[in-house]
């Protein structure tokens, strides 16, 4: 309670600041749209706004469940063959370097202006967290527990299937969490490419089209999306691993 | 601990010939020398316990029995038949039994039990129905639905004890089973394990460094050197069961079997 009581105070802080700086003569109109100004926007444009944040938030979704299926079978066959893993991290790693910016026109010129640039985006930025995180669940797991199941006569799929993928869980959610809260910044990138909607797009022509507090109006929509979205991962591995903070008590 | 323990498996276990040989065992990790020519033999049906200082290769020596490890001088038997020699065979009779109870945490104490049926191919609703009459000769009645961290340290410990006695192989390999547990739970499940094995009679090779539980669950006590580890004598405790960790003779065993370590 104390700590969602901190989080609005902290909040408070930053929006008076942000009234307060706006308020400044020195500073332009439209550079800087005050926290009242971006509530009008919020209230006035709403039906435009929300048309459009339900355009990027299914890309969003979708895009982060591309990059599950694929962080999951990328980190599964990493974890059973060695030498995959040897051959294939490096590129994982190189596949995070590639400018979005500049790679997001290219796809957008490849498939046109539909929603398959910016899934591919999402989907590449998000991968990774999720991949990297679960491997290094799969390959933490207790060698004893390894042992006993060999001795158990397991075979390697049963060992994989009812010991090393539920005890990497709560590390695939980590890597979900972050995933989560990246995904909305690759969907404003693809639409910024090239997109007929979205709020990406919105924020991009209010740029363009000097109307500055439906612009804040926008960015505040695609932080509440990646905090409700990071939300919604926490609630998640609550759910599906109960047992991970009975193990582990405050 | 007077819970009345019966066999887990409906068939009778044919001890004959099961039992486990060692001869001339070496195993190195790296410069370290774990074992060096260690001779070993528990006859079928023994119960024969290892003791030594730490760290002197007896979870080496037990993971080479249980066919996790294979040694890099000398040949491991265990089990019955002509094979009884290869890692694999030695698996399928062995029943092996960590230090840590290693139970699944997202898996109830039943599921935990069912675990080693399910491993041998038995579906998992079948596993968790042949589990659960057992639970309440095990004293776990009522905690079936319960996750191990729920559970005390023994009765984690006998929901571990139920996983590795439901497959009904004939060879039963203890790691320090009670060396995590505090001393009054250790006593009355050490009490618990001696009338489990009176009950049903199998192979059993338990690794500790408990001189006095040696003594009181075992036919024969083999002592083992420091590394590398060998083992240097060999003790009968000729004694009646039940037995008493206040008997005499029992009191006189440990004190020469302490001298034997020293």
């Amino acid at each position: 309670m104390t700590r969602v009581l901190l989080t609005a105070a902290l909040l408070v802080v930053f929006v008076a600041a942000w009234q307060g700086v706006a308020s400044l003569d020195s500073v332009d109109d439209l550079t800087l749209a005050s926290p009242v100004e971006t509530l009008d926007a919020l209230r006035d444009d709403w039906s435009l706004l929300w048309d459009n944040a339900r355009v990027t938030l299914v890309e969003v979704a979708l895009g982060l469940a591309i990059s599950v299926a694929v962080g999951v079978v990328f980190a599964v066959a990493m974890h059973l063959s060695r030498p995959l893993r040897d051959a294939a991290y490096p590129l994982l790693v190189a596949s995070q370097a590639i400018p979005i910016v500049v790679l997001a026109p290219i796809l957008v010129l490849a498939f046109d202006y539909g929603i398959g640039p910016k899934l591919a985006i999402v989907a590449l930025i998000c991968f990774f967290p999720i991949t990297v995180n679960l491997l290094d669940g799969l390959r933490s797991v207790e060698p004893g527990l390894l042992k006993l199941m060999r001795s158990l006569g397991a075979s390697r799929l049963r060992t994989l299937r009812t010991v090393e993928l539920p005890a990497s869980l709560p590390y695939l959610f980590s890597g979900l969490k972050i995933a989560a809260t990246v995904s909305v910044i690759g969907a404003v990138f693809g639409e910024w490419a090239g997109a007929d909607e979205g709020l990406g797009r919105l924020v991009l022509l209010g740029n363009n089209q000097l109307q500055t507090p439906r612009v804040y109006a926008g960015i505040v929509l695609l932080t509440l999306m990646a905090v409700a979205l990071f939300a919604l991962a926490a609630l998640a591995e609550r759910l599906a691993c109960p047992w991970n903070r009975e193990e582990r008590p405050e | 601990m007077s819970t009345k323990v019966e066999a887990p498996v409906p068939e009778p276990l044919s001890l004959e010939r099961n039992g486990v040989e060692l001869t001339g065992v070496s195993r190195s990790f790296g410069a370290i020398t774990a074992l060096e020519g260690l001779d070993l033999r528990v006859r079928p049906g023994e119960v024969m316990a290892v003791v030594g200082p730490s760290g002197c290769g007896k979870s080496t020596l037990l993971e080479i029995v249980a066919g996790l490890q294979e040694p890099d001088a000398g040949s491991a038997r265990a089990g019955a038949g002509p094979s009884a020699s290869s890692a694999a065979t030695r698996r399928a009779a062995c029943a092996y039994m960590p230090q840590r109870d290693l139970l699944l945490p997202w898996r109830d104490a039943l599921g935990n039990a069912a675990l080693a049926l399910e491993c041998q191919g038995v579906a998992r609703a079948e596993a968790r129905r042949r589990a659960e009459p057992l639970f309440e000769r095990f004293g776990l009645a009522d905690f079936e639905r319960s996750r191990p961290a729920e559970l005390s340290g023994g009765m984690r410990q006998r929901v571990a004890f139920l996983r590795t006695l439901l497959p009904g192989r004939p060879v039963l390999l203890l790691d320090e089973p009670f060396g995590a547990l505090d001393a009054i739970t250790r006593g009355s499940m050490q009490e618990w394990l001696a009338g489990a094995l009176l009950a049903e009679p199998r192979t059993v090779l338990l690794v500790t460094h408990d001189v006095e539980e040696a003594v009181f669950l075992a036919d024969r006590v083999a002592i083992m050197s420091a590394r590398p580890g060998r083992i240097v004598a060999t003790l009968h405790v000729p004694l009646p069961r039940p037995r008493r960790l206040t008997d005499a003779r029992l009191v006189e065993l440990r004190a020469a079997a302490l001298e034997a370590l020293a």
